[in-house]
This record gives structure tokens, C-alpha cells and sequence, in this order.
């Protein structure tokens, strides 16, 4: 049953092949077997997710169902789910409920999907390896020495491990796209203001955005399809039409126009990544595509520029953990002072405080404009690259990530660890779209080809990736441990 | 521009957080290795280039100031660490 696609699910409930409930079941217990190797959940709503599969079944025999009704899910631990503990992955939201749900979580609600649990990730999506996590770092299921890549890490192996047909992610700087390179499956980054961020804890408001992680492209053009749209409790969120992510999903790519970003291919590219991502490249020229180098010239500045932004607007939206009205309060506070200064410092993991101390002091008097204005103006350079870039080109390909999976304990120094984002982090700066899709192997380790579009071309990033898995079978393997545990 | 132990300790007491003087010194290390490969930033002309905030050069949209919330307080103070009567329980700010 976990073998199946999220697509091919959907079929056989639609079929009365399967029902919700055995299908939760299923899962739930595989979650219950493996779950503790992997770590890949922070909490598992077993009771709920049955009574939403029974409902999802009773609303299919009285005719009500769509396409996802009784489809299991697990959300990233960073979308309110109202009643269900929401951690984003830190000792300081241990103990909080939400008092209400997501946009997103309300979406799928609505379109019938159970909710098998909620997923382990860096603590406050701030990592690239989910070994920030209050609740400890999660495993790669294709090597349980390696990471899972992060943030939304505990969502990517969950997938890859076959504990789920899908979950959700976010992603800021990557936190989508590496970590479903590092576990073979395919992850999607919306444009910025395509998913509400209304309910997503956040980390950096510019760059947050939400997005599907799944076996394939398919899978993730339904999940879009579900979770897209404006939503007036976000006021970045984009009014703007959404496509039927799926009716486009065939479209030949007899003349399309491939991009190489020469940078994206240089100095710090693992030979055998870059092998296995040109060996995709040629299976798009012989679907009818021509390729072409480009540049993107201010690539180098992309991880200096995000680590003024991300963190400035970090240390204003983690303002809001006072331990006062949510979150964790230390004992006996001496005064107000103390009670904020010894909460926050008791609540936050080391890499936490680390983003907030450089965004209060590159946001401080004195600093302000040497960094703050200056990563503003660059930002403004790395979306031009883009834009220029698609003047030329339909989408640009190259790596998700320089590396395969690094073992756990890897990068000790955050810098080493920051430099790990190089091909991700300028397309949330940019606002643009990518997408990460299963491309090979190094060791037994997954390879992501990245697939980047202007603004808005989700549908057509989804319409290549699914090309590329219609040629291809990388997106089908699975990890050993998804066969052991079955 | 060097970081030094001040920048640190003011940047943790403005951003509320205790910090004895151990960690202080591991956050001077650590943040002025982050702060020099940020640095690099310095070496972009940016000349006549105007600072981006939003990806899509949104603005801030607008709506008509009415009240649209409906007072959901006891549902809110369920989530807050200690609440009397409606009140949210902080040590005494004025003596």
C-alpha cells in the first residue's frame, strides 16, 4: 500500500479499492514501527486521524468526496493545528496549543485529508540538516548515518520512508527543496504570496512559503491544487487565479528553453552530483528541449544577503515568545526583565539565539544601513539575475544541494553549515518558484536536479518535473528501510 | 567590521535573552565568523540600486477599519503560561 503514489491513492479510494480508514491504519502503524528510528515525528494524532478517516469514508459512500477526501497527511510542526501541539520544533512551544488552524491545514481539512501527525524539523526552520530540533535530529532513511537535510527534514523522510503518501513543508532559504533532494522525493516551493503563510509559525515573512512534498510531481500538482489561493489573514498572499496544477501536467516539452546557471555548476559541486544532474539535463534535450548556459552573476552574494535578512526579520517576528502569553516561562522570575531574558534564553536552542543576536545587531543603531540596506539593495541584483536570466530561457536546472546527504555531526561551524544552501537560498530572496526532483545517486545517497521558474510558472515547473518522471524512475525507488519495515 | 563583546551584550539584552559570560564569548566567535562571511556584501556596487523588501514589490494592502473579530479571550489565555480573571500574570512592573 505505501508503495503507491499519492496519485495512484487517490485512485484506489476513488475506486472503493481501498477505504480511508485501512489506509490509515496502514500508515499509522508503520509510523508506529519506524517512527522511532527515523524520529521523523514529533507527535502522532491517531485518534483524530481515524475519526477523519471514518468521516472521509462516510462522505465518500454518501457521494461527497473530491480527490484527496481520506488521503493521509503529515504537516511540518510549524502550521497551527488548533487542539494538537504545535513545536516548530522547540522546547519553547513544547507545551503549546494552538487555538486555531492554519489556512493551509483548514484547506486540506476541508478537501478531506487526514492529518496522520505532525513532523520533526530545525527548530524554528533554522537549519539545514534537522539536527536543530528540540526533539533530536531525524535520520535519513536511505542511510541512517545521514541527515535528512532541513528544515522540513522530518517531512522529507517521512515521505521517502513510506510513512506517508505526502506532507507539507516550508521553505525559506531551501527548507522544501534539500531536504527532498537528500531523501529522493519531490519537493515544491511556491512563488512568495501563491500559500497563505496566515497560521505558519513564522521565521523570515519576505521569504516563508509553503509547499507539498511527495513521490512525484503529480502528487504535488493535487496537493497545490488544494493548498494555493489568497487568503485575506495574510497580507502578502497574492490575489491571483490558480490554475488546475494537473491539466497541464502533459504538456510536451518539444522546445523548451533550458537555462545553466554557470555558477551553479563551479567550484564546491561534488563531481558526481553535477554528473548525475547533466545525465538529466540530456534526458530533457531528448524530450525536445535545447539547453543553453546562463549566468546569474550575484549567485556569491545570496548566502551573505540572506543571513541579514532571514535573521533581522527573525529577531522581530521571535519577539513574540515572551513568556507571557504562550510558550515556555522559566521558574520564580525575579522581575519582568528576568522573566523575558531567562524564558527566552531556556526556550531557545543555541543556532535560535545565534539568528537573533546578528539580526538585532545588524538591525541596531550604528549597523543598520551597512547591512541591512545593503542586503536589501543585493536582494534587489539576485532578483534581477532571475529576471534577466527568464528573458532568455523558460526554466533554469542545476543542483538542489552541492553534496548528497552529509553524515549526522557533520558541520560542526554554522557558517560551514550556511554554505550548504548555495543553489536554494537566492530563489527565496528572488520570490521565484523551484522545485527538487529525484535524479540519481551518489553512494546510495539521492541526488536532486532543482528546476527554477519566473514568478508564477508553478504549472509549468510541475509540467516538467512530471515529463522528466514519465522518462524516468528515480522518483520511484525506495530506501531498503521502506522495504524492511514494510 | 570586528564584533566585540559589547555589540554581543547589547544585541542579547535588546533581544531579551540571558546570556552569562561563557556563552557570550562563544557567541563573539560564532557570530563574528557569520558577520565576516557577511561581509563579503561589502563588495557590491549598489550604487543607484534601490533596497528590495518585497519579493513581488507588493504594497501593504488595505481594508476599511471596522471590526471584524469576534472576543475570543478565554480561548487565547488557554495557551498562556499563568492568567487571573482575564488577566495575564507578570511579577510587579510598578512598585
Amino acid at each position: 500500500m505505501h508503495d503507491k503514489t499519492l496519485t495512484q491513492i487517490a485512485n484506489a479510494l476513488g475506486s472503493g479499492e481501498l477505504s480511508s480508514r485501512e489506509l490509515t491504519e496502514h500508515y499509522l502503524q508503520r509510523i508506529q514501527q519506524s517512527g522511532a528510528i527515523l524520529n521523523s515525528f514529533i507527535s502522532v494524532t491517531a485518534d483524530q486521524a481515524l475519526e477523519q478517516a471514518d468521516a472521509a469514508d462516510q462522505a465518500r459512500a454518501k457521494g461527497t468526496a473530491g480527490l484527496l477526501t481520506g488521503m493521509p497527511l503529515a504537516l511540518k510542526d510549524i502550521f497551527c493545528t488548533q487542539g494538537i501541539k504545535t513545536s516548530c520544533g522547540s522546547r519553547m512551544l513544547d507545551n503549546f496549543n494552538a487555538p486555531y488552524d492554519a489556512t493551509v491545514v483548514e484547506k486540506l481539512k476541508t478537501a478531506g485529508t487526514v492529518t496522520l501527525g505532525k513532523t520533526n524539523m530545525d527548530e524554528f526552520a533554522m537549519g539545514s540538516s534537522n539536527e536543530s530540533s528540540y526533539y533530536g535530529p531525524v535520520k535519513n532513511p536511505w542511510d541512517l548515518t545521514a541527515v535528512p537535510g532541513g528544515s522540513s527534514g522530518g517531512s522529507a523522510a517521512a515521505v521517502a520512508a513510506g510513512l506517508t503518501p505526502a506532507a507539507l513543508g516550508t521553505d525559506t532559504g531551501g527548507s522544501i527543496r534539500q531536504p527532498a533532494a537528500f531523501c529522493g522525493i519531490t519537493g515544491l516551493k511556491p512563488t512568495y504570496g501563491r500559500v497563505s503563510r496566515y497560521g505558519i509559525i513564522a521565521y523570515a515573512s519576505s521569504l516563508d512559503q509553503a509547499g507539498p512534498m511527495a513521490r512525484s510531481a503529480e502528487d504535488c500538482a493535487h496537493l497545490l491544487n488544494a493548498m494555493a489561493g489568497h487568503d485575506g489573514r495574510d497580507s502578502t498572499s497574492v490575489a491571483r487565479g490558480v490554475p488546475d496544477y494537473t491539466e497541464t501536467l502533459n504538456s510536451p516539452l518539444s522546445g523548451l528553453k533550458i537555462g545553466l546557471p554557470k555558477e551553479y555548476f563551479g567550484e564546491g559541486l561534488d563531481p558526481e552530483v553535477e554528473k548525475a544532474v547533466r545525465e538529466a539535463v540530456s534526458v530533457f534535450e531528448s524530450l525536445g528541449a535545447t539547453v543553453r548556459d546562463v549566468s546569474l552573476p550575484h549567485t556569491h552574494y545570496a548566502i551573505p544577503a540572506y543571513y541579514v535578512i532571514a535573521p533581522a526579520e527573525a529577531s522581530s517576528n521571535l519577539s513574540r515568545f515572551d513568556g507571557v502569553r504562550f510558550g515556555h516561562r522559566c521558574d520564580n522570575p525575579s522581575d519582568l526583565i528576568d522573566l523575558y531574558k531567562r524564558s527566552r534564553a531556556e526556550g531557545f536552542g543555541d543556532e535560535v539565539q545565534r539568528r537573533i543576536l546578528i539580526g538585532t545587531h545588524t538591525l541596531s543603531e550604528g549597523f543598520f544601513d551597512a547591512y541591512y540596506t545593503k542586503a536589501q539593495k543585493v536582494r534587489r541584483l539576485i532578483r534581477q539575475d532571475f529576471l534577466d536570466a527568464f528573458e532568455d530561457v523558460d526554466v533554469l536546472m542545476g543542483p538542489a544541494s552541492p553534496t548528497p546527504a552529509f553524515d549526522l555531526g557533520a558541520k560542526k561551524d554554522p557558517v560551514s553549515m550556511y554554505l550548504q544552501d548555495i543553489y536554494t537560498i537566492a530563489v527565496n530572496l528572488a520570490g521565484i518558484p523551484g522545485i527538487s526532483v529525484p535524479a540519481g545517486f551518489v553512494d546510495r545517497r539521492p541526488v536532486g536536479l532543482q528546476i527554477l521558474g519566473t514568478h508564477f510558472a508553478e504549472a509549468q515547473l510541475l509540467n516538467v518535473a512530471h515529463q522528466f518522471q514519465q522518462t524516468t524512475d528515480w522518483h520511484l525507488q525506495r530506501p531498503d528501510f521502506a522495504e524492511e519495515s514494510a | 567590521m570586528a564584533l566585540e563583546d559589547s555589540h554581543v551584550r547589547r544585541a542579547a539584552h535588546l533581544a531579551r535573552i540571558a546570556v552569562s559570560d561563557d556563552q557570550a564569548s562563544g557567541f563573539v566567535e560564532d557570530l563574528s565568523r557569520i558577520l565576516d562571511m557577511v561581509d563579503q556584501l561589502q563588495g557590491v556596487d549598489t550604487d543607484g540600486v534601490a533596497p528590495l523588501a518585497h519579493p513581488l514589490d507588493a504594497t501593504q494592502r488595505l481594508r476599511a477599519d471596522e471590526v471584524t473579530e469576534t472576543n475570543q479571550r478565554d480561548t487565547f489565555q488557554r495557551c498562556a503560561p499563568a492568567v487571573e480573571n482575564g488577566l495575564y500574570l507578570v511579577p510587579r512592573v510598578v512598585e
